[in-house]
């Protein structure tokens, strides 16, 4: 999430201040991001140096100052929300590193690391559907940032559910597992 | 807090010999009043099995299991049924709505069944059908429903009279995620309301709706989530 974007698109409707940036950019995110309001103003000004936004040149340095985007804003603004985010290559994932990590263990219960993870991702879920339930019906911003953070955890515990079949499927399977056959697969050095 | 359904040292064994399956094993649950349950596992872990011997739909191979203060193992194949139709809701994987009949009777069916008289059976499956927003589809046969409006069909049948134990298998079935998310709401209602719901599905979306969530493992109970803590840890973040 990048608050410099975020405040492009506030001003895009209208002439704000900073303080009404702030509460605007909780309100609209569900309130599950806080904004610092210094944070506001460093962006805003980094924004007016690149030529993003305008201030209002009578309203002084105040609280009150208005602040405009800029056409060079719109295009920026328009261009960044059709520009896919970051994601290749993928970032090295952790839980995926210590599932890994378990099978090369002796004496680890690989389906137990996998449930401690399970469980720990489920009550995270838990307490993101409670801010849900909890919400008023109108509550769009704050519905679709939940829905985001359950979504990506969903697919976290899909995979620990897929990983656990692959595990009982291998179990069963009468071959010689990597796992206990001497030289470890050097499962950390391809990625 | 009123216990509705409880199961202590429950095992199913299917077949015998090499053919003999352990579908559940020692397994032990208190579902209280108010209280939801969701009951996740991969294919074969007992997830289904647990629920049918919750709603005496079978037996259990051995252990107990009380509905409601009631031993099912001390009743009558027809004291089981009469239960079944008087205080447990079942909402089945399929749905099992009987083409036939329209929304109002497929709802009104149990209390029928039990000795209700037909029109005030069809009153109260009625007002079961206003509550969950289908009072227009009333009159409607199941085929000329949506997948959504079936499934709350479904649940209006499970909640109808005086039902206080509510078994779900698989309840958002194939919906998509926010028609998933309305069914799952009934039932959080349902619970406000007193009632003890059970939910069994592989969807961690859905089990995140529950009080508890339990995770069944090759017939076995392996781990529950703890009490759910507040969500006000999650609004701290710093995330940007």
């Amino acid at each position: 999430m990048s608050v410099r974007y975020a405040l492009l698109a506030l001003l895009s409707n209208g002439p704000k201040f900073g303080l009404r940036l702030q509460q605007e950019f909780e309100a609209k995110t569900g309130e599950v991001w806080p904004l610092n309001v210094g944070q506001v103003y460093t962006t805003l000004q980094r924004l007016e140096r690149d030529g993003l936004v305008a201030s209002d040149e009578d309203g002084g340095d105040g609280p009150q100052k208005d602040f405009r985007i800029t056409a060079k804003g719109h295009r920026e603004l328009t261009g960044w929300l059709r520009t896919p985010p970051p994601g290749d290559p993928p970032p090295r994932d952790e839980l995926v590193i210590k599932v890994l990590v378990a099978l090369q263990v002796p004496g680890i219960d690989v389906g137990d690391v996998i449930q401690a993870h399970r469980k720990h991702l489920v009550e995270m879920m838990q307490r993101y559907t409670h801010v849900k339930a909890e919400a008023a019906a109108n509550d769009l911003g704050l519905s679709l940032v939940v829905d985001a953070e359950l979504f990506r955890l969903e697919g976290v515990v899909r995979w620990l559910d897929t990983a656990d079949v692959r595990l009982s499927k291998r179990d069963a399977t009468p071959t010689t597992s990597p796992a206990v056959s001497g030289t470890p697969e050097p499962v950390l050095e391809r990625r | 807090m009123t216990t509705m359904l409880q199961m202590r040292r429950v095992s199913k064994v299917y077949g015998s010999g090499h053919t003999e399956v352990n579908a559940l094993r020692e397994v032990d649950l208190v579902v209280d009043r108010s209280e939801m349950v969701a009951v996740m596992g991969p294919s074969g872990s007992g997830k289904s099995t647990l629920l049918t011997i919750a709603g005496s739909l079978e037996e259990a191979t051995s252990g107990d299991v009380w509905v409601d203060g009631a031993d099912l193992s001390m009743m009558s194949a027809d004291d089981r049924a009469r239960l079944r139709r008087r205080s447990i809701g079942y909402v089945f994987q399929d749905l099992n709505l009987l083409p036939g009949l329209t929304a109002t009777e497929n709802v009104s069916l149990p209390l029928e069944l039990d000795g209700s008289d037909s029109g005030h059976a069809q009153q109260t499956a009625l007002q079961a059908l206003r509550d969950l927003g289908l009072a227009d589809r009333a009159d409607h046969f199941p085929d000329d429903l949506s997948g959504g409006e079936q499934q709350r069909v479904a649940i209006a049948r499970a909640m109808v009279g005086s039902r206080r134990l509510l078994l779900a298998d698989e309840p958002s079935g194939a919906l998509d995620t926010v028609n998933g998310e309305t069914v799952i709401r009934l039932l959080r209602d349902a619970c406000k309301r007193g009632m003890a719901v059970v939910v069994v599905t592989h969807d961690a979306q859905l089990a995140a709706w529950a009080d508890r969530v339990i995770f069944l493992r090759d017939g076995r109970m392996v781990d529950h989530t703890g009490p759910a803590p507040g969500p006000e840890s999650l609004l701290a973040g710093p995330e940007q």
